[in-house]
């Protein structure tokens, strides 16, 4: 037996295996022509009233079907299954995030053929969903008016990552002190390409601009 | 959080590089962790602690250093480091510009080991 300490290179990237399985399912999608949409938030911002509400803008355009991430409970998967939606529901176990392995397992449960459009709605989390590439083509993240002006101050990586911000609730506004202007500011000095559109998935005000946003981006896979 | 998924990756990495080799232990492992990412060294080595026991990694130590934020300005591309805390706050030093893109900062690279 060897006594002596010597040093072994490792130089290896732990993420490396994830990228490799999301370069993977893109490839695959990219093959069967759907457009897979990552869509993340803290817990409450309106992940699935806005997946709902976009559906209802497009879903004479494109076949929707939905990935729900819970760390437990089908309470989601269930609200859209009840729409007629196909919905797979991924309990990730405790996990606070999904990897590309776990929404590739989803993916396997859909038939990629019957439709246009996948939506991951990831887990209620603003950090840990940031650092795991999921395979998905775009990032979209939602702030909710409620939550305040400050996030990009506080979960940097998320903006950093993310193509579209919508900021969600906007029928809160009049009745709270969040300062679009500072947001918009804040969030484009961590992003500068980051999209940003102002909606309410409630009232459907503004959907139709991040609907148009979003069709022009699965008409560019389409084809 | 995601410590313990990140932890159990670190082990299966230098599990998989002492494999099949000479080695009765792995004494340190050096790892390079972006400034950027939320993980605090301490909680790292408490689950690696706890993940690597009964496997040639048990009491080994985490060497771990910060791999610094670069980013890169929008207009002049000018790059340069900056805090965590300076995210977002400061404008580029070269041309005032506060659009600044992240370059590197992410990630966690095991970068080798000690070992017996």
């Amino acid at each position: 037996m060897n006594d002596t300490v010597r040093l072994i290179e490792v130089r290896e990237e732990i993420h490396a295996d994830n990228e490799r399985v999301a370069q993977g399912l893109r490839a695959r999608l990219a093959e069967t022509k759907t457009f897979l949409l990552n869509l993340m938030s803290s817990p409450g911002a309106g992940k699935t009233r806005t997946i709902l509400k976009t559906i209802e803008v497009l879903r004479d355009r494109f076949r929707f079907g939905v990935l729900e991430a819970d760390i437990d409970s089908k309470v989601d998967a269930e609200l859209i299954a009840a729409r007629g939606i196909t919905a797979v529901q991924l309990r990730t176990g405790g996990f606070c995030h999904l990897d590309a392995a776990m929404v590739a397992k989803g993916i396997d449960a859909l038939d990629l053929n019957a439709l246009d459009v996948i939506i991951i709605e990831n887990v209620g989390n603003l950090v840990c969903p940031a650092e795991f590439d999921t395979g998905a083509m775009k990032n979209v993240m939602i702030l909710s008016v409620p939550e305040g002006d400050d996030k990009p101050l506080k979960y940097p990586l998320m903006f950093t990552v993310s193509d579209v911000l919508l900021i969600n609730k906007m029928d809160y506004l009049e009745i709270s002190d969040f300062n679009l202007g500072l947001l918009r500011e804040r969030a484009l000095k961590l992003n500068p390409r980051i999209q940003i559109f102002e909606i309410s998935a409630k009232t459907g005000q503004g959907t139709d601009r991040w609907a148009a946003w979003l069709s022009e981006q699965v008409q560019s896979v389409l084809h | 959080m995601h410590e313990l998924q990140i932890t159990e990756r670190i082990l299966n990495v230098v599990l998989q590089h002492a494999a099949g080799q000479d080695i009765h232990r792995i004494v340190r492992i050096h790892l390079r962790i972006g400034e950027l990412s939320d993980l605090e060294d301490e909680w790292v080595q408490h689950y690696f602690d706890y993940l690597s026991r009964g496997t040639l990694a048990e009491h080994a130590k985490l060497a771990i250093t910060r791999a610094p934020i670069v980013v890169a300005c929008h207009s002049c591309s000018y790059s340069f480091e900056l805090k965590k805390d300076q995210l977002g706050q400061v404008t580029c030093p070269e041309c005032g510009e506060g659009r600044l893109e992240l370059v590197s900062g992410r990630g966690y690279l095991i970068e080798n080991m000690e070992v017996m």
